[in-house]
Parts: structure tokens; sequence; C-alpha cells
């Protein structure tokens, strides 16, 4: 069995990391998975969470907004809406995560109202993870 | 023929206009380096993003239950043109190729009996659009003031459309703008983006595995089908902020060495008429001096 697996994290305006992983935790959609080599082919949509890499050179850590994973036996490849490592991370970047969010809720229909208030939530549950905290 | 004063001046004015056209030359090609690199760094999140998204249109096609995102809203009548263009002019024919095409393709559809709507992003494809289809502009999304467009700027673009979309507004969206060749090839492209279109994904490729979805494979779908329009207006974005520096780097190139033959030809002018003065002066002193 292969130690370590293709790890590629991009976002739309650039790539922001492409190394060898051991494990790499997701913020899935319908709850945490955990991708290590030779995963069944999987494809699962992100909330805002973070993605945790284990690394043989050392962890890493990426707070994303959502986006999605495809996972293969031979790698994982993340594409985050918009992804900033965490300890890049700050009161104003969350702050901005958070006024998107407040603002794509406004305009919300009745059908993606209860996925946006989710949203929201997910948000501010990564922003305690981070120590951070949302302004109400 | 004019005289010695106003050929100099002239002269003057050439070799300021040189000045200008070389420093907006070296701008752009600074500029076109970043957008370059930006264009390039984008590349692998649309390509992924397409692969994915395009295996899983290719095995929800056919079903009853494909996002209208995907299948249309089973009507091709009312056409949305999004022309994409610069904010800037002096780059040559950049602007004007993307509003050519766009309004050929305009004249075919009403041709056809299409209803037609435009809808600009970018101050000069407005301006040259107005002209002839104003009645059927419907929007106009500025960036004049965004120096260096971001996914944000798409996704506000993205947003409007689907937003438009999902009004019933229209039942096809195009976009219109130029893809990044080389410095000094940019090539008119139009792209419908609404219903979804993919290429056909590479044999083997990806055909071969069979993934798990989570949550479930039209989930996925209908939440990825939006954020490929904004994807897909993301990356005609920087291939045309890339490909208006390349073009805008090429026109000036091409002033810049106009202005040096246009400064050639007035100094060896200039040099004539001085020399016709300096001979007739002579020659009215020397038969003057005769005459005594």
């Amino acid at each position: 069995m292969a130690d370590t697996m293709q790890f590629d994290l991009v976002s739309p305006e650039r790539s922001l990391a492409s190394l060898q992983a051991t494990a790499v935790q997701l913020p899935g959609a319908d709850g945490d998975m955990t991708a290590m080599p030779n995963h069944a082919p999987t494809i699962t949509t992100l909330r805002p969470g973070i993605v945790r890499v284990e690394a043989p050179e050392g962890n890493a850590e990426f707070a994303v907004t959502g986006g999605f994973a495809e996972v293969t036996a031979a790698g994982t490849s993340v594409l985050a809406e918009r992804a900033v490592p965490v300890s890049e991370m700050t009161q104003e970047l969350l702050d901005g995560f958070v006024s998107d969010a407040a603002a794509a809720s406004e305009n919300a229909t009745a059908e993606n109202l209860d996925e946006l208030a989710k949203r929201t939530v997910d948000i501010a549950a990564m922003a305690s993870e981070l120590g951070l905290t949302v302004k109400a | 023929m004019p005289n010695l004063k106003d050929l100099k001046n002239r002269i003057e004015s050439v070799k300021n206009t040189r000045k200008i056209t070389k420093a907006m030359q070296m701008v752009a090609a600074a500029k076109l380096r970043r957008a370059q690199e930006a264009a390039e760094s984008g590349r692998p999140y649309a390509e992924r993003f397409n692969a994915v998204l395009g295996g899983l249109a290719a095995a929800s096609t056919g079903g009853d239950s494909a996002p209208k995102l995907l299948a249309g809203s089973g009507s091709d009548q009312v056409h949305l043109l999004v022309v994409m263009t610069a904010e800037r002019g002096l780059c040559g024919g950049f602007n004007s190729s993307i509003v050519k095409m766009a309004r050929a393709k305009a004249a075919d559809l009403l041709a056809h009996g299409k209803t037609v709507k435009i809808l600009t992003v970018g101050k000069k494809g407005r301006e040259q659009m107005k002209r002839e289809y104003g009645d059927r502009m419907i929007g106009h999304v500025d960036l004049s003031g965004v120096r260096n467009v971001g996914y944000d700027n798409a996704q506000a673009v993205a947003h409007d459309l689907l937003h438009r979309f999902n009004e019933g507004e229209f039942d096809v969206a195009t976009i219109f703008y130029n893809r990044f060749e080389s410095v000094i090839t940019q090539v008119p492209t139009a792209k419908q983006v609404i219903p979804a279109s993919f290429d056909a994904p590479e044999e083997g490729a990806s055909a071969s595995t069979v993934y798990d979805y989570e949550p479930s494979e039209e989930g996925i779908l209908e939440t990825l089908l939006p954020s490929g329009v904004a994807t897909q207006v993301f990356s005609a974005l920087l291939e045309n902020a890339a490909s208006e520096q390349g073009a805008r780097m090429a026109a000036m190139d091409n002033a810049t060495r106009n202005a040096g033959e246009m400064i050639e030809k007035l100094t060896i002018q200039f040099n004539r008429s001085r020399q016709a003065v300096i001979t007739n002066e002579l020659i009215e002193i020397i038969s003057g001096a005769e005459a005594l």
C-alpha cells in the first residue's frame, strides 16, 4: 500500500498546495471525512470548514468556504471557492466570509434558505475552531 | 510648403507622442506578464472543474431530472449575448473584434427570428454595441474600478446571469471574449454558458473511474452548475485581461514604430526646407552684390 498520495488544493485564482500527503481531512457537506491513499473514488461537496493535511514534511491546515473534493486512490484534489492557509486567516478575512454569506442570504429563495442558513452556521463553527469570533 | 517653425513644432509633437506610446507599451508589457500569470494559475482550477462537471453532466444527461441549467429551459427563443470587452481603448482591434463577432451573431439570430438581449461587461463594448443594439441592452457590468479581476467579479457577473435565467429573462446565454493565444494573436471566442456545454471528456481519462457521490449525484450537480458558470466567466475574464494587454502592447509597439518613421520623414523635410531657405538667401545676397 502506498504511504502517500498526491494532494492538490486549488482555488479559482491560484493553486495553494500540491504535495504528497498521508491523510487529508475534509469538511464534507454530509460530514467530515478523511481521505487516505487507496480511498474509494469519491466526489463530495464541501461546507465551510477546515481542510487538514497530514504530510511527511509537516501538517497543513486550510480554511475553505465551500467547493468540492475529488478523491481517488492515487490522490485528493480540493477545488475550493476560496481557500486560505489557517496561519494567514485573520478576523478581516473571516468578516469577509460572513458578509458574503449574509449577502447571499438576503436574496435567498425559499428553496435554498436552509442551505444558506447552514452555511452561516458552518462559518461560525469554523471561526470558533480557529479561535476567532463572528460578530453579530 | 510649411515653414520651418511649423515643421519643428510638428516634429516635437510627434516625438512626444512617441514617448507616450513607448511608455504605454512598457506598462502593457509589465501588466501582460501579471495577467498571463493570473490566467495560467487560474487554469488548473477551471480544467479540473470542467472535467468533473463534464463527467457528471454526461452521466445525467437524458434523465428527466437534469437541472434546468444543464438541460436548458426547453426553448431557445431568447438569446442573451454577454459581450466582454476592456474598459479602455488604445489596444488595437481588441474591442472591435469582440464586438464584430457579437454583432454578427446578433444579426444572425435576428434573421432567424430569435429575440436578442445584450449584457455588456466593460465600457468599450457598451459604447460600441449601443450604436446598433441600444434598445436591446439589458444591463452593464462596470469593472472600471477593478485593477485585477478576481473571482468575486466573476461571481457577481455569474449571479446576475443566474438570477436573470431563473426569472426567465432568456433561454440561452453566450459569452464573447478574446482567448489569449499569444502576445500577437488573440482569438475572439463565443462560448455558450447557459445551458452548460462541456467539451467531451477525454477518452478513458475519467470514464473508467466510478465515483461515489456525496451527498448525491444530482445534489452535487445542482450545487456545482452555478459555480461552473462563475468559473467560465472567470476564465473568460482572465483570458480577456491577458489579451487586452497583449493587444495593447502590439498596438503601441506599432504606434511607436510609426512615430519613429514619421519623425524621420519630417526631419528630412525640415532639413530640405532649411537648406532651401539658406540657398535662397545666398542667391539674394549674390544677385544683390552683382547688381551693384
